[in-house]
């Protein structure tokens, strides 16, 4: 069960979960897990700040946990848009190396075409930073009767990637049916600013994630290992197992992504 | 270090009048499986999985077909593969027809899904035959049920529990503690009723879950298995040998609990 290597795992957090213990979310032990796992770096967010009304705080606890382990763990600081300030958190974010911002629009009711959302798609692109979108964290059978927000949607997908052109985007938790609706409603021009981890795709028998890298194609995807929610074994073990049926296929890196949306500033 | 073998008790199929792909779905368990060790597939066949009567609530015609589509299976891939006998309680009759019937066609325990409450008294004279016949009960439960979900009557571990209470002599497995649901609930419901066993099936791998069933019930009464998703099979087999478990835990886990609960030899191990 070979299967390519991943040096950046992009959709990591650290940080308490509100609605049930998640064993040690911290620092170091991430740093335990990538090592075991040879992964050499992760993006990472903070946890708790997707159900923060300002997140700024957050991201300054964020910034702190991990610059102890600055070579490996790069800050993925959260956004709300719709907060006063919030341009400064991108100020910031840039200042401090980090390679994207985080967004939860359905913690924060935020609607699939509201214009807060287009103005920090054109933010993130303007500064070189991905944007980030996490469509859950637990799966909605099992949610805290007090944790509300739906699953996020196709149409908050690509109503941000159409608002700006220049927008490089990372979806993170999407099942086999959200990443198609989405990306067959995007242009090819949209579509390949648009990535996916596939840390909520099945693998065999059903194969979705083999058929989605023969449809939208393998390189609309990039690695994320879900920790501290879901066992990072779980993509891992999936395109282990996907990558039998389809050899020589490789996705694409954390890397790349971040360059492009560099590039797009130069 | 890997577990010295690898049974999955909670396993399933499809044949042509369920689906028109299942050639190549039934080709991916199987070579999945080899992929990682699975050594026996214990699997049912759950009638036409919807196409001609509800997935939970099978007729007595497709609970038939479905049943002998998954003997002709077992009977092509007899070293990899055994049947359960999926039965529908609400024909109480056919039911225990159809459990006779699949015992002489191999079968070794009985899959009942979410046709009818698992509490209710008709499913009583199945899970007495089971019994009877030393064959384990795969139950289909939702973690924690708090509503009523449609196109089933499902069952959660409270329900489950009162029918194990009242079979004290049949063991059941208690269907895919990761397939949707609280997980957590379920592990104070069942923690003292042993003739009841989480399997660690489904497509959910929340950290801290395999900890928490190991940590309240022991390795004795976990059954590792996949269900729908061999993916996520392979990710908890990994994550339960990264947490350090001591092989012959490990064993019990992987395979020895399921030699225990199945009927004595039927999956070719000892203990």
């Amino acid at each position: 069960m070979s299967h390519e290597t991943f040096p950046v795992d992009v959709s990591a957090w650290i940080g308490a979960y509100p609605f049930r213990e998640v064993p040690h979310p911290d620092a170091d032990v991430l740093v335990r897990v990538l090592q075991r796992e040879g992964i050499a770096q992760a993006w990472v967010g903070s946890l708790p700040s997707a159900w923060h009304r300002d997140p700024a705080p957050s991201n300054t606890w964020l910034y702190a946990q991990l610059a102890p382990h600055a070579d490996l763990l790069r800050p993925s600081p959260t956004v709300r848009p719709d907060w006063p300030g919030w341009e400064q958190l991108l100020d910031e974010a840039v200042a401090r190396g980090a390679p994207s911002v985080r967004v939860y629009p359905m913690q924060l009711g935020i609607g699939a075409t509201s214009p807060v959302m287009a103005a920090l798609a054109s933010a993130c692109a303007h500064r070189g930073l991905v944007l980030q979108l996490t469509v859950r964290f637990e799966d909605l059978r099992q949610r805290h009767p007090m944790d509300g927000a739906a699953d996020l949607t196709a149409a908050h997908i690509r109503a941000v990637v159409r608002s700006e052109s220049r927008l490089q985007v990372i979806v993170s938790g999407a099942g086999r049916d959200l990443i198609e609706e989405t990306h067959w409603s995007l242009t090819p021009s949209e579509q390949v600013r648009c990535f996916w981890d596939w840390a909520w795709v099945w693998g065999p028998p059903e194969d979705h994630l083999e058929h989605l890298f023969r449809t939208v194609g393998a390189a609309r995807f990039v690695f994320g290992g879900f920790w501290p929610m879901r066992l990072i074994q779980g993509p891992l073990a999936t395109i282990s197992l996907s990558s039998a049926l389809l050899p020589g296929v490789t996705t694409t890196s954390a890397g790349e992504i971040s360059g492009r949306a560099r590039i797009v500033v130069r | 270090m890997p577990p010295r073998h690898l049974i999955d008790p909670h396993a399933h199929f499809h044949w042509s009048g369920s689906r028109h792909d299942f050639a190549r779905y039934n080709a991916s368990r199987l070579r999945a499986g080899d992929a990682i060790g699975i050594e026996m597939h214990v699997a049912s066949i759950l009638g036409s999985w919807g196409r001609n009567s509800p997935t939970y609530f099978a007729s007595p015609d497709d609970v038939v077909a479905g049943n002998d589509a998954m003997y002709a299976i077992a009977d092509d891939v007899p070293t990899r593969v055994r049947s359960f006998v999926h039965v529908n309680p609400n024909h109480t009759e056919h039911a225990l027809r159809e459990i006779a019937r699949g015992v002489a066609r191999g079968a070794i325990g009985v899959k009942l899904s979410a046709s009818r409450r698992a509490d209710d008294p008709l499913v009583d004279p199945i899970a007495a035959e089971a019994g009877k016949r030393g064959m384990p009960v795969l139950h289909h439960i939702w973690q924690h049920r708090q509503r009523e979900w449609g196109m089933q009557e499902a069952s959660d571990a409270i329900e489950l529990v009162r029918l194990a209470r009242r079979h004290p002599g049949t063991n059941f497995i208690l269907a895919h503690i990761g397939g949707g649901g609280d997980w957590a609930h379920t592990i104070n419901v069942v923690r003292d009723v042993p003739n009841v066993f989480p399997d660690t099936s489904g497509s959910g791998v929340d950290r801290g879950m395999l900890d928490a069933y190991l940590a309240a019930l022991g390795p004795q009464r976990l059954l590792w298995a996949s269900d729908l998703t061999i993916c996520t099979g392979l990710a908890k087999l990994q994550a339960l040998e990264v947490i350090g478990m001591p092989q012959d835990d490990l064993d019990d886990v992987c395979w020895r609990n399921a030699v225990r609960i199945f009927p004595p030899l039927s999956l070719g191990l000892t203990t």
